[in-house]
């Protein structure tokens, strides 16, 4: 399956393994096409998630996965992109409909935006909330005091 | 002074209920009477819902307030009493006043009309039956006043449902009843009655309770009736409007303290007035049961035993859980408590053997007996059935119980004609 | 929806309904607070009379970030953390974060360990469905299930207070195997309640099963078909009563579940009234997995050769097991050093609620009720 997709896109695909468990590694400017052709011919059919990682120290800050299941084939792929801070990566809604959340709490969690989500806002934090907690610049004790003051009515949540 | 006296006695040994015989002093006992045995029946029913259902529903229900939990009712009426009344700033203050007495007095007028026995009623009246399902329905409008001047959303819903659920059940209800009406006039004048002890009378004349008139169409008027009143009431499984789980708690979710315990009053109130329509309409009222084939002398002073023995057994009850009431200084009280309303209980039951006064009380017995009978099916299907939806609701009323009271009605006119015409010309 | 072969073509999320004579909507805010919402879920509900137009859920309110946690402990530090998540499963919670960090280690928990933890696991999912049955019934007007389900319930509590300690957050497995050998006369008293909750299902099942006004809440309502449960990626007892056959347990087999002989109960219509069907037969699978198991309990060690600090090598794993709700994966990225470099929970609740808003459109307001508690979610689980 790997060596096709590489002969069909070149050198943007990188098959890797794992603890017996494959990902590849796609280019930021494949993504879109990837996951249309794993949904459509490969029979991907099933986003099981969505996340992503935060590597402040690397160049490309953001690993963003899709982690996919086939039912037909009982098998599943990871694909791993890796993004800059601030770019942003199409949305698979479109693609699976189920993504719809899973793309607004990477969002929510990472501050990576999706092009073309229909509803791109905050999932489980509050709407006026600052910072993206999972990044690696946000510490565990922090919160946005503002908004607490505001919206609360306390000095702190702590 | 002695005109007083005598105007107070002159009512004694008739056989008329006192608002029939004009007489103001007797009425207004009666009154009192009837509104403090009914706020004592709702105390009571909360107390018996809670205990039938805990029981049902495998725990013990109240037990902390008084032995076995009997003084918690009081407990929560104090507690409602003294809670704060809340109203929503945006609420139509008068209306919102309004509602609460509006279906109070709904239900607590018809009791009116009620026939505890042939003379046991506050008053007789000709219209007796069109009284009380004219005045019961009424308190839609208390409820509807309700959840429109909560200004909110859930109590709107609710007020809706609950109308819509009550104007619909009305119909099917009303045919039932007009088909327990017919059947007072099957007597040789060919007259019937709306009078709610005429209608007993019938039955006592024709020795037959009307559910088993004319098997089995008095009983399928009184199935529809059965049904029809549950939802009247908004009780399980039709609750609709008060659905805990949807509508918080429906047309009284914005009421609290003095105004909610109101609504709950009328609730129950409610319930037992329905009750005694059906109980008045086919169960023969304040008659001892097998009135024909279990008739004679003997078996009157038999059935007469009756309610002492009842009382008597509920005496034994107490007393049994007395003696299986833990055996430590803590649980003195209780025990104490439990064994004096025993004794209450067993010397009530004493004093219902004098022929004396079981002959004056048994009809009132038998009555609330068999109230008492459907109060424990309503408690019975809020702990078995789920809540209907409310187009399932509607379905029911329109396409099936209306029709079926329509048919039962034809069914009942036809077979009553042909009885009077030509079996019996 | 650009794509023709797109599994939710038929599907229009956008353009609700025109309300019937262009009557005003209603909008009504159900929860935070509310009886039948399992916690602080918010869902705003657009309506028409009693019609659903659409709704809107808003969650978060019991957002604790546990993944955010989990990067800085341990990972053995991290393993009670995780019982906090679907609370009324904690333990299939343990089993699915310790069998993901067993595989960045590459070690396998022996197989007396294997046998315990599935018969936990499989305890605890008939807990995790009893009190679905209650609440689910409750929220449908049946006030007694509840009762009766708690009632056994507590038996299942029983043996984990015994076995760990805890009735609910129970912290039963570590890396590598468990933390405590059984205890004497565990064997026995598993085999005991089984003989106790065999009947105990016919029970529940003949307070509802055929009850007239269940059936009639229950049957077309909440409809989803198995491609939307895809498209949506629902799993779990909601997929398989969407017809499709589809369990972790047997396609991807996990701890030793392979060992054991069980079905895949699945519905028809994938309506409320076959995922009720699911899950009551699930637990009766439940019971026939935890028999054998029990039965062929294996003598030997509790727990695998794992080091005392746990250093897995640099690299990332995503393993999933069939929790009650559905698929509970965890994606756990490791850099070398003590603590986990990222934890990602894929909770089974969170994607399954998605569904809510598919599942209820065009029916009545009662009828949300009946598919909140039909989809079965935890809502310390949505959240995290």
């Amino acid at each position: 399956m790997v060596a096709k997709l590489k002969g069909n896109y070149g050198s943007g695909i990188e098959a890797l393994t794992y603890a017996g468990q494959n990902y590849m590694l796609v280019n930021r400017s494949l993504i879109p096409e990837i996951l249309q052709v794993l949904r459509n011919e490969e029979q991907f059919d099933f986003c099981v998630d969505i996340t992503a990682v935060h590597y402040p120290q690397r160049e490309n800050q953001f690993d963003v996965l899709w982690i996919l299941y086939s039912f037909a084939r009982n098998e599943r792929i990871r694909v791993k992109t890796q993004i800059r801070d601030g770019e942003s990566v199409p949305s698979s809604v479109p693609i699976w409909t189920g993504a719809n959340w899973l793309e607004r709490e990477v969002y929510d969690m990472f501050g990576i935006k999706f092009d073309g989500h229909p509803d791109m806002k905050r999932i489980l934090l509050p709407d006026g909330w600052k910072g993206h907690p999972l990044r690696k610049d946000y510490g565990i004790l922090q919160q946005d005091n503002e908004w607490v003051q505001i919206n609360l009515g306390i000095e702190s949540g702590q | 002074m002695r005109a007083i006296i005598q105007y107070i006695q002159s009512y004694l040994g008739s056989d008329q209920t006192p608002g029939a015989a004009g007489n103001m002093f007797w009425a207004l006992v009666y009154i009192m009477v009837v509104f403090a045995g009914l706020s004592v029946a709702v105390i009571a029913m909360n107390w018996l819902e809670r205990k039938i259902l805990a029981h049902m529903q495998v725990r013990l229900g109240p037990m902390r307030v008084g032995p076995h939990g009997l003084l918690q009712p009081i407990a929560d009426a104090i507690k409602l009493l003294l809670k704060e009344d809340i109203m929503p700033s945006e609420a139509d203050g008068f209306v919102f006043w309004m509602a609460p007495f509006i279906v109070v007095l709904a239900a607590f007028t018809v009791f009116v009309v009620v026939p505890f026995g042939p003379t046991h009623a506050i008053t007789d009246m000709n219209i007796g039956i069109l009284f009380m399902l004219g005045v019961s329905s009424l308190s839609v409008l208390g409820i509807v006043m309700a959840g429109w001047a909560s200004n909110s959303h859930y109590p709107l819903i609710g007020a809706l449902r609950s109308s819509a659920q009550m104007v619909s059940y009305e119909v099917a209800m009303g045919l039932a009843v007009v088909s327990a009406i017919l059947m007072t006039s099957l007597n040789a004048e060919g007259t019937g009655t709306l009078s709610m002890i005429g209608i007993v009378q019938a039955q006592q004349a024709q020795g037959e309770w009307f559910i088993f008139k004319f098997f089995p169409l008095g009983l399928i008027a009184f199935f529809i009736f059965a049904v029809a009143m549950v939802a009247e009431t908004n009780r399980a499984p039709f609750d609709l409007a008060e659905a805990e789980s949807e509508l918080t708690a429906g047309f009284h979710t914005e009421y609290s303290g003095f105004r909610w315990s109101l609504f709950f009053l009328a609730e129950y109130s409610a319930m037992i007035a329905v009750s005694s329509i059906a109980v008045t309409l086919w169960l023969g009222g304040w008659l001892r049961p097998f009135p024909n084939f279990l008739s004679g002398a003997t078996w009157d002073r038999a059935f007469s035993l009756f309610p002492g023995v009842v009382f008597l057994l509920f005496a034994a009850m107490c007393f049994y859980n007395a003696v299986r009431m833990p055996k430590h200084p803590l649980f003195r009280i209780q025990t104490i408590g439990l064994a004096g309303f025993g004794v209450v209980l067993g010397l009530i039951g004493l004093v219902l053997f004098v022929p004396a006064v079981s002959l004056r009380v048994q009809d009132i017995f038998w009555f609330s007996a068999k109230i008492a009978g459907f109060m424990y099916l309503y408690i019975w299907y809020r702990g078995t059935f789920p809540r209907y939806r409310f187009d399932q609701l509607m379905q029911m009323g329109w396409k099936v119980l209306l029709p079926l009271g329509l048919g039962v009605l034809i069914l009942t006119a036809t077979v009553a004609l042909l009885q009077q015409r030509i079996w019996h010309p | 929806m650009t794509d023709p072969n797109s599994s939710l073509s038929n599907l229009d999320l956008e353009t609700p309904e025109k309300p019937f004579l262009d009557a005003n909507e209603l909008v009504i805010n159900m929860g935070p607070q509310h009886p039948a919402t399992h916690g602080v879920l918010r869902v705003i509900l657009r309506l028409d009379g009693e019609k659903v137009l659409g709704l809107e859920c808003v969650i978060g309110y019991l957002h604790r970030g546990v993944e955010k946690i989990g990067e800085h402990r341990t990972y053995t530090m991290f393993n009670p953390y995780v019982d906090r998540m679907d609370y009324v499963a904690a333990v299939s919670n343990g089993l699915g974060y310790c069998e993901t960090v067993e595989k960045l280690l590459n070690v396998e928990a022996p197989p007396r360990a294997q046998h315990v933890r599935v018969i936990l696991t499989e305890l605890n999912r008939i807990a995790s469905h009893q009190l679905w049955l209650g609440t689910h019934a409750l929220d449908i007007g049946a006030i007694t299930p509840l009762f009766y389900t708690f009632r056994d319930r507590e038996e299942i509590l029983k043996i984990y207070e015994k076995y760990c300690g805890a009735r609910l957050t129970t912290h039963a497995f570590r890396i590598g195997g468990l933390q405590y050998e059984t205890y004497t006369g565990f064997e026995q008293e598993v085999k005991n309640f089984l003989q106790f909750f065999r009947p105990k299902i016919d029970e529940y099942e003949e307070l509802l099963t055929t009850n007239r006004i269940w059936v009639e809440r229950t049957k077309n309502v909440g409809i989803i078909s198995g491609k939307d449960c895809i498209a949506l990626g629902v799993t779990g007892p909601v997929l398989r009563a969407s017809g499709v056959k589809w369990d972790l347990r047997k396609a991807q087999p996990y701890a030793n579940y392979k060992n054991f002989d069980f079905d895949i109960p699945i519905g028809e219509n994938g309506d409320t009234y076959d995922r009720y069907l699911v899950r009551m037969a699930e637990m009766r699978q439940s019971v026939r997995i935890i028999q054998q198991a029990v039965e062929a309990l294996p003598e030997g060690p509790i727990m695998a050769k794992v080091p005392k600090v746990m250093k897995p090598a640099a690299g990332e794993v995503y393993h999933s097991i069939e929790a009650p709700k559905g698929e509970l994966g965890y994606f756990i990225v490791s850099d070398g050093s003590t603590q986990p470099y990222r934890v990602r929970v894929r909770p089974p609740s969170f994607v399954n609620l998605q569904a809510l808003d598919v599942m209820c459109r065009g029916q009545l307001v009662a009828d949300v009720i009946a598919v909140i508690g039909t989809l079965d979610i935890v809502l310390g689980e949505v959240d995290r």
